[in-house]
C-alpha cells in the first residue's frame, strides 16, 4: 500500500473517539482567552433562547431580564397560529433540500473534472471559476436579478433554487479531495471496465464521505440562512422563506421580540441540529482536503 | 488468450521525457514475460502503454492480433494488479473480486461461481467478506491477483506485485505466481526490478534501460551471455565485477589478471568476471590478487568484497548507459565462495579465472565481444 492509499483506508475507519475513557479536562493558558471569547458568541443565543420564553414587556426591559418569572410556551403557540409559519418553513426546507442535492451533484462533476479528465483549457477555466469566489454577491445581485426575471421565476421558489444549483467553492473543495484520491483505484476501476461516470459514483465518490458532508452542511447552513437574495426575489407571503418571515414580526412602529425570538429559535433548530450530527465529518473533511496528495 | 505485439512503440511525455524509445517486442502467447530494468527505464510505462493507462507517442501496442491504441481499457480485455494493489477501500473482498466481472453485466450466478473458485485456488474463501483495511499484505496482494484472475482476460499485467511484501512471503508468492500461471497459461507481463524474480519466474526476460531494449531472453541465457555492458552489470547479484583492460593480438591483461583469448580485436576492453567464477584454489589458472575488504557468511556461502590492482568499469546500469571508467588506484571486486573456504579481512588472495567464462566487452560500444 502506497502512502496515499493508506491514507484513504484511514479516512474510511471511524476515528478514535479522542481521549476515550481517559478523557480529562486540562487546563491550558489558552481557556482565559477561548472562555470569554466563547462567551461573548454564546449570549445573543442564550438570550434568543430565554427571549423566546418571556412577556413582550419583559423583553423591552432594560438590563435584560434573564431569568422571566414564568416561562411563556403561547409565544410558539402564538407564532404558528399568527404567522403561516409552518408554511415558510416547508418552503426553507424545499429551496435547501433541492439546491444541497443539487450541489452535491454538480459540484462532484465538475469537481471531478476538474481533478481528472484532462481537456483544453481546464486549468484556465479552473481559474475562472476560483475567480468567482473572489466576487462579493451585492456585485452579481443585479445581474442576476435580471436573469432570473428573464426566465419569469420572480416570487416563486425556483427563484432561490436555479441560481445556487452550483458553486465554486464546492468545485474547488471537491476537486482538492479528488485530487488526494490514489489514482490507482481509478485505473483498476478502468481495467475493470467502468466508464468515467461509473468510477466517479462507484468509486470516487463512496470514497468522499467527509468531505461531501462538509460540503453538504456548508451548503445547507448557506442556503437555510440566506436573506438577502430572498428578500430582493420573493414578495408573497406563501412564498416567503423563514429568513423572510421573521422579518414580518418587525414592525415600522412596533417589534413584537418575544414572537420574533420564538420563530428564530424554530428556524436554528434543523441547522443546530444537522451541525451536531454532522460535525465530526465536517471537521474531518475540512482537516483532510487541507492535506496534499 | 493472446499475444501481445510492441511494434516500435515510443512514449514521450508532455516536457520532453522519453519514455520508450521504439520499443519492439513480441510476447507469445501464453508466456511469461519479465520486463526488468532499473527505475526510470521505462518498464512501467511499457506495461501502462498495454493496459491502455497510456497512449503510445508512437508506434502500435497490437494484442491478439488487433491493434489497440486506441481501444480504451475496458475493451482490451487486460487485467493488471498494481504495485500498491489499489484493491476498492470501500467494498469487500467479494465485492472487490466481482466489480470486474459486474462491470461487464455478467449474470450474477456466473459471478458468483468465479469469485468462488478464484478465492478457493487462492484461499481467500475466509476472507471474502472483509474490508482491505482488515487484511494483512500478503493477503491484500492476493486479493489484487484474485481480481485480475477472476476476469480470465487475455493476458495479465503485472507491475512489481511483490515489491511492496516482505522477503518470506515474496518467496512464497513468486512460487504461488509461478503455479497460477503454469496452471492458466494466460499470457503475462510482470514488470520488476528484483533480479531474484526476473531470473526464476520468466519464460524470457527483456532487460531494459532509458526507454530501450536492452537484451531479450530466456533468463540462463542472458546471465551467461550479456549483450553489453549494461545488461552484464545489471543482471546477476552481487554484480559482475568490471574490469578495464586491454586486448594487444589476443591476450587481454588487467591489473595483474592477463588472459589469453585469440581472435579478440585490440584495443580497451572491460573484463567481466561473475563472483562466482573465482577459485581461491589457483591451479595454473590466470590469477589475480585480491586483498579482502569485507568477508559476508550467509550460511550456504560466503561473499568477500576487497580490492585488485587496475581500474573498474561503471556500467552506469542505474544511470546512464555510457560505461566510465573508474579511475582509482584499485578496483572493488566481489568474490563468492563455498563456505568452506576459510578467509579473513586484511587477507591477500590470489584467485583463479577460466578464461572461459570471462565476458570480454569493447570499452567504447559496450557491446560484447567475447
Amino acid at each position: 500500500m502506497t502512502e496515499t492509499a493508506l491514507r484513504t483506508e484511514r479516512i474510511l475507519e471511524p476515528l478514535p473517539d479522542e481521549g476515550g475513557r481517559e478523557r480529562r479536562f486540562l487546563f491550558s493558558p489558552w481557556h482565559l482567552v477561548l472562555l470569554p471569547l466563547a462567551a461573548v458568541m454564546l449570549l445573543p443565543l442564550a438570550w434568543t433562547v430565554i427571549a423566546s420564553f418571556e412577556t413582550f414587556a419583559e423583553t423591552q426591559h432594560f438590563p435584560p431580564i434573564l431569568r422571566p418569572a414564568t416561562l411563556r410556551w403561547q409565544n410558539y403557540q402564538e407564532v404558528l397560529q399568527l404567522s403561516p409559519f409552518p408554511r415558510w418553513f416547508l418552503n426553507t426546507l424545499i429551496v435547501t433540500v433541492l439546491v444541497v442535492i443539487a450541489n452535491l451533484l454538480t459540484c462532484s462533476l465538475a469537481g471531478y473534472a476538474f481533478a481528472r479528465l484532462r481537456f483544453f483549457g481546464r486549468d484556465a477555466v479552473f481559474l475562472l471559476v476560483l475567480a468567482t469566489l473572489m466576487i462579493p454577491f451585492q456585485v452579481i445581485m443585479i445581474p442576476t436579478f435580471l436573469i432570473v426575471r428573464k426566465l419569469g421565476l420572480i416570487d416563486t421558489l425556483w427563484a432561490l433554487v436555479v441560481p445556487n444549483l452550483t458553486g465554486a467553492f464546492g468545485v474547488f473543495l471537491l476537486r482538492q479531495f479528488f485530487k488526494t484520491l490514489p489514482i490507482e483505484l481509478e485505473e483498476a476501476a478502468r481495467i475493470d471496465g467502468a466508464s468515467r461516470l461509473g468510477i466517479l459514483f462507484k468509486i470516487v465518490l463512496p470514497l468522499s464521505g467527509p468531505v461531501l458532508a462538509t460540503l453538504a452542511v456548508v451548503t445547507f447552513m448557506w442556503t437555510w440562512n440566506d436573506f438577502l437574495w430572498p428578500l430582493v426575489t420573493i414578495y408573497s407571503e406563501r412564498n416567503m422563506t423563514l429568513q423572510l418571515g421573521l422579518l414580518t414580526f418587525q414592525g415600522a412602529h412596533k417589534t413584537n421580540t418575544n414572537l420574533l425570538m420564538a420563530a428564530n429559535v424554530m428556524s436554528m433548530l434543523p441547522v443546530l441540529g444537522l451541525f451536531f450530527l454532522a460535525q465530526r465529518y465536517f471537521i474531518r473533511g475540512i482537516a483532510t482536503t487541507g492535506l496534499k496528495g | 488468450m493472446a499475444e501481445v505485439v510492441f511494434d516500435a512503440v515510443s512514449k514521450v511525455f508532455p516536457g520532453g521525457t522519453v519514455a520508450l524509445s521504439e520499443l519492439s517486442l513480441e510476447v507469445a502467447d501464453g508466456e511469461f514475460m519479465i520486463l526488468v530494468g532499473p527505475s526510470g527505464c521505462g518498464k512501467t510505462t511499457a506495461l501502462r502503454c498495454v493496459a491502455g493507462l497510456e497512449r503510445p507517442t508512437s508506434g502500435r501496442i497490437l494484442i491478439g492480433g488487433r491493434v489497440v491504441n486506441d481501444v480504451s481499457p475496458r475493451d482490451r480485455d487486460i487485467a493488471m494488479v498494481f504495485q500498491n494493489y489499489a484493491l476498492y477501500p470501500h467494498m469487500n473482498v467479494y465485492k472487490n473480486l466481482a466489480f470486474g466481472l459486474k462491470q461487464r453485466k455478467m449474470p450474477r450466478a456466473e459471478i458468483d461461481r468465479r469469485v468462488r473458485e478464484v478465492s478457493r485456488m487462492l484461499g481467500l474463501e475466509e476472507l471474502l467478506k472483509r474490508r482491505p483495511a482488515q487484511l494483512s499484505g500478503g493477503q491484500r496482494q492476493r486479493v489484487a491477483m484474485g481480481r485480475a484472475l477472476v476476469r480470465e482476460p487475455k493476458a495479465f499485467l503485472l507491475d512489481e506485485p511483490l515489491s511492496n511484501l516482505d522477503a518470506k512471503l515474496r518467496v512464497q508468492m513468486r512460487a504461488e505466481l509461478k503455479r497460477v500461471h503454469a496452471r492458466l497459461g494466460v499470457t503475462t507481463i510482470y514488470v520488476t526490478h528484483d533480479q531474484v524474480e526476473a531470473m526464476t519466474l520468466g519464460d524470457r526476460i527483456a532487460v531494459m534501460s532509458a526507454g530501450k531494449l536492452q537484451q531479450l531472453g530466456p533468463p540462463q541465457e542472458v546471465y551467461d551471455r550479456p549483450v553489453n555492458l549494461f545488461v552484464a552489470g545489471f543482471i546477476g547479484s552481487p554484480p559482475m565485477n568490471l574490469l578495464r583492460g586491454r586486448a594487444v593480438s589476443g591476450r587481454i591483461s588487467a591489473g595483474d589478471l592477463v588472459l589469453e583469448r585469440p581472435g579478440v580485436p585490440d584495443g580497451e576492453v572491460a573484463v567481466g568476471i561473475r563472483p562466482e567464477t573465482f577459485t581461491p584454489a589457483a591451479d595454473g589458472l590466470p590469477c589475480l590478487e585480491l586483498l579482502i575488504d569485507v568477508v559476508e557468511p550467509l550460511g550456504d556461502e560466503i561473499i568477500v568484497h576487497g580490492t585488485t590492482q587496475g581500474s573498474s568499469v561503471e556500467t552506469g546500469a542505474e544511470e546512464e548507459e555510457i560505461p566510465s571508467v573508474l579511475e582509482g588506484a584499485r578496483a572493488p571486486i566481489t568474490a563468492r565462495f563455498d563456505p568452506g573456504v576459510r578467509v579473513r579481512p586484511g587477507d591477500r588472495l590470489r584467485l583463479g579465472v577460466r578464461p572461459e567464462r570471462v565476458h570480454l566487452f569493447d570499452l567504447g560500444s559496450g557491446s560484447r565481444i567475447g
